[in-house]
C-alpha cells in the first residue's frame, strides 16, 4: 500500500553513479571495473590458500607487533594476522556472494509478482517491504540467526531475507514502465502466458539493473556478515572470518595490540569500498543518461 | 533516489490502473481519515512484526528452558510460569495456538518474563530504553547536523577539492563497519589517550547515585561513533539537491541581482534543503537503531542493543520478541514524522494526504 513510504531514499545514493567525464571514458570505467575484480579474486584466492597457514598457532611467536615477518603481527596463537585476514576476507567473500546472489533473486521475483500480478499482489509485495524495512536490519539478522540456532546458514539466510527491498523496488518501478511497451501488449494479445511474457520478454530488459542491483548488494552483505558474526551470532569461532577476528581482538584493545583490530578493519574496508566502486562504475556504464544530467 | 527512478513517477503509476472490486477497495481505504489509517497500519504492522518474530523465535532449535543462561530467573519462577514458558516456547503444540496465547498476554500488556534479566520484558525493555536513547537521540541529531553541513558545502563548492574531499570522505565512511569504527575510537580515545573511560555507561561498581556529567563523559564516545554512521547518506543527498537549487533559475538571478554566494546558500538554499534533509534523518533512524546494536557491544554500554545481543545469545526468547516490537515502532514512528515532512515539503503531496499515509 505504501508505495509512498519509498521515497525514504535509504542507501541507494551512497551509489551515486561515478562521472564519466572524470573517470576517462566508458574504456577506462571498465578497465577499472576489470582491475578491481581481479583484485577481489586474488583475495580470495589467497585466502583459500593460506586456509591452513590461518589456522596454524605457534605460541613461541605470539603477540608479536607487526614486523617483515608478520606485516599484520600474529595473536595470542601464534598465527599470523595476514594469513587470517586473507582467509577471513575469503571467506567473507564467499557468503557475501551466496547471501547477495539469493537476496537480488528473491528481489527480482517480487518486483516480477508486483508488477505483473495485479494490484493485489502489489500491495502484497510493498506491505512485505514494508515488514522487513520496518525492523532494524541487525535486529532482524538476530533474530533469524537465532531462528536457525546461528552458524553460517543463519547469516546466510539472514541476509538473503533482509537485503532484497531496495532492489525490488528499483526493479518494480523499472517494470512497471516497461509495462506499456507494444511489444508486451502485442505478445499478449497472441496469447503468450503470464509468465512466458515474464521471463523471455521482461527479465532479459531489466538484466542490466539487476546486475548492478546485484553487486551493490555485495558490499552491503558483506558488512552485515561480519557485523553479525562480531556479535556472535555467525560464522563459528574456529573459522577465519573478519568478524570473528575482529570480535576476538576486542579482548586485546586495552592490551594494546592494536595491529589485531586495524589491519583485518581496513583489509576488510577496502573489499568494502571496491566492490562499491565496481558496482557504481557498472551503473555509469548500464545507465549511461543517468550520470550525463 | 532520484537517479533510481523510483520519484513521483513510480508513485504514481499503479493509481492509473484502479478499477473493479479491487479499486472501490482503496477508493473505500483513502476515504477513511487519515489519522485512523495511520493507526490501522501501525496494528497490521505490529502484528505482523510480532507474529514474524514469534514465529522465529519459536523456531529455534535454541531451547530457553534448556539454555542455562537463564537458570536463576527460571529457578525462581513459579511452577505455573515454568509450564507457561516450556509450553509457549518450547516445541509444544501448533505455532498459532502460541502465538494467539502470547498475543491474548501482550494485549493485556504481559509480554512474559525475560530469563537472563530476571525481570518482566516490559521493564527490561524501558529501563534499557531509557539508557540508550540519550545515545540515540545524540548521535541522531549529530549526524543530521554534520550530514547537512557538509552536503551544503560539498554541493554549493561543487568540482572544488573540498567538495571532491567530502565526498570521498563519505563514501569511505558508508564502507567502514560501524563495530570496526567504534574499536578504533575506543582504542585511540579511551585507551591511549584516556579522554574517555572505557566502557559502560557509569563508573564500574558506582551506586545509583551516579551524576549527570558522568553520564555524559560514558556517552561522549559511545554516541560520537554513531552519529557518524548516518552522516554519509544525508550529506550525499544534501549535496545532491544542492547541486540542483544551485543550478535552478531562482539563484541564478539572485546571483545577477549581485547576491553573495553566501547570502544565497543561505537565503535561497538552506530553507529549500532543511526539509528533504530532515525527512531522510526521520527515515533513517532503522539505521542508527541497528547501528546502536553494535557500538553499545562494542562500549558495554547497558542500553537495548546490547539487551538485544544479549537475549540472541542467552536464549531469551521472550525479551528478543519484545525488542523486535520496540525498534519495529520506533523505526515506524520514524517513518511517519519522515511521510509527515513531505507534506510539508510538497503542496501537492499534502493535497493528497491519502498518499502521504496510505
Amino acid at each position: 500500500m505504501s508505495a509512498h513510504s519509498s521515497h525514504t531514499p535509504a542507501a541507494a545514493v551512497l551509489h551515486r553513479p561515478v562521472p564519466l567525464g572524470r573517470a576517462g571514458g566508458r574504456r577506462a570505467l571498465l578497465a577499472w571495473i576489470v582491475v578491481a575484480a581481479l583484485a577481489l579474486l586474488a583475495v580470495a584466492i589467497a585466502g583459500v590458500v593460506l586456509g591452513t597457514r590461518a589456522v596454524t598457532a605457534d605460541f613461541s611467536q605470539a603477540n608479536l607487533a607487526p614486523s617483515l615477518v608478520h606485516p599484520f603481527g600474529t595473536d595470542w596463537m601464534g598465527r599470523d594476522m595476514l594469513a587470517r585476514t586473507l582467509a577471513g576476507l575469503s571467506t567473507s567473500l564467499g557468503v557475501g556472494l551466496v547471501a547477495a546472489v539469493a537476496s537480488s533473486l528473491i528481489a527480482l521475483a517480487l518486483a516480477l509478482i508486483a508488477a505483473l500480478g495485479g494490484r493485489a499482489a502489489d500491495a502484497a509485495v510493498s506491505w512485505l517491504i514494508d515488514l522487513v524495512m520496518g525492523i532494524p536490519h541487525i535486529v532482524l539478522l538476530v533474530l533469524v540467526s537465532y531462528a536457525l540456532g546461528r552458524g553460517a546458514t543463519g547469516v546466510l539466510a539472514g541476509i538473503a531475507l533482509t537485503h532484497w527491498p531496495s532492489l525490488a523496488r528499483v526493479l518494480r518501478a523499472e517494470i512497471l514502465q516497461l509495462r506499456s511497451a507494444p511489444y508486451l501488449a502485442a505478445s499478449e494479445a497472441l496469447g503468450v502466458s503470464r509468465v512466458r511474457i515474464a521471463l523471455v520478454h521482461i527479465v532479459p530488459h531489466v538484466l542490466p539493473q539487476y546486475l548492478v542491483g546485484l553487486v551493490l548488494l555485495f558490499p552491503h552483505a558483506i558488512l552485515h556478515e561480519a557485523s553479525i558474526t562480531f556479535l556472535g551470532f555467525g560464522l563459528s569461532p574456529e573459522q577465519p572470518a573478519i568478524g570473528v577476528i575482529l570480535s576476538e581482538a576486542m579482548g586485546y584493545l586495552t592490551a594494546g595490540a592494536w595491529w589485531l583490530a586495524v589491519f583485518p578493519g581496513l583489509a576488510l574496508l577496502a573489499a568494502v569500498l571496491l566492490f562499491d566502486r565496481i558496482g557504481s562504475a557498472l551503473r555509469s556504464l548500464v545507465t549511461p543518461e543517468e550520470v550525463q544530467r | 533516489m532520484s537517479h533510481l527512478g523510483t520519484g513521483p513517477k513510480y508513485a504514481a503509476a499503479p493509481s492509473a490502473a484502479v478499477s473493479g472490486a479491487a479499486g472501490a477497495l482503496v477508493r473505500a481505504w483513502r476515504r477513511i481519515p487519515w489519522p485512523v489509517r495511520t493507526l490501522v497500519r501501525f496494528v497490521l504492522l505490529m502484528l505482523a512484526v510480532s507474529f514474524v518474530t514469534f514465529a522465529l523465535v519459536a523456531a529455534s532449535p535454541i531451547d530457553p528452558v534448556q539454555a542455562n543462561v537463564g537458570q536463576t530467573a527460571y529457578l525462581t519462577m513459579s511452577p505455573e510460569r515454568r509450564a507457561a514458558l516450556a509450553e509457549r516456547w518450547g516445541a509444544g503444540e501448533g505455532l498459532l495456538e502460541r502465538y494467539g496465547a502470547w498475543l491474548a498476554d501482550a494485549l493485556r500488556g504481559d509480554f512474559g518474563e525475560s530469563l537472563r534479566f530476571n525481570a518482566p520484558v516490559v521493564s527490561v525493555v524501558g529501563e534499557r530504553l531509557a539508557s540508550s536513547a540519550l545515545l540515540l537521540a545524540v548521535a541522531w541529531l549529530l549526524s543530521g547536523v554534520i550530514g547537512f553541513v557538509l552536503g551544503v558545502v560539498a554541493g554549493a563548492r561543487r568540482g572544488s577539492r573540498l567538495d571532491r574531499a567530502i565526498c570521498g570522505w563519505c563514501y569511505l565512511l558508508s564502507a567502514t563497519p560501524t563495530f570496526w569504527l567504534a574499536m578504533l575510537a575506543l582504542m585511540l580515545f579511551a585507551v591511549y589517550l584516556g579522554w574517555f573511560p572505557v566502557g559502560f555507561a557509569t563508573p564500574i561498581g558506582a551506586g545509583a547515585e551516579v551524576s549527570l556529567a558522568e553520564r555524559l563523559h560514558h556517552a561522549v564516545l559511545p554516541a560520537l561513533t554513531l552519529s557518524l554512521t548516518g552522516v554519509a547518506n544525508v550529506a550525499l543527498h544534501t549535496r545532491e539537491k544542492t547541486c540542483e537549487v544551485m543550478a535552478s533559475d531562482y539563484v541564478r538571478f539572485a546571483r545577477l541581482r549581485g547576491e553573495s554566494e553566501l547570502s544565497v546558500v543561505l537565503r535561497h538554499g538552506l530553507r529549500n534543503l532543511v526539509l528533504p534533509a530532515l525527512t531522510l534523518e526521520c527515515a533513517q533512524v532503522s539505521e542508527i537503531i541497528g547501528g546502536s546494536v553494535l557500538v553499545e557491544q562494542v562500549f558495554s554500554y547497558p542500553g537495548l542493543g546490547q539487551a538485544a545481543v544479549t537475549a540472541g545469545l542467552g536464549g531469551d526468547a521472550p525479551l528478543l520478541v519484545g525488542i523486535a516490537l520496540a525498534t519495529a515502532t520506533i523505526v515506524f514512528a520514524g517513518n511517519l514524522v519522515a511521510n509527515l515532512l513531505y507534506g510539508v515539503i510538497d503542496p501537492r503531496m499534502r493535497k493528497g494526504v491519502a498518499h502521504v499515509g496510505a
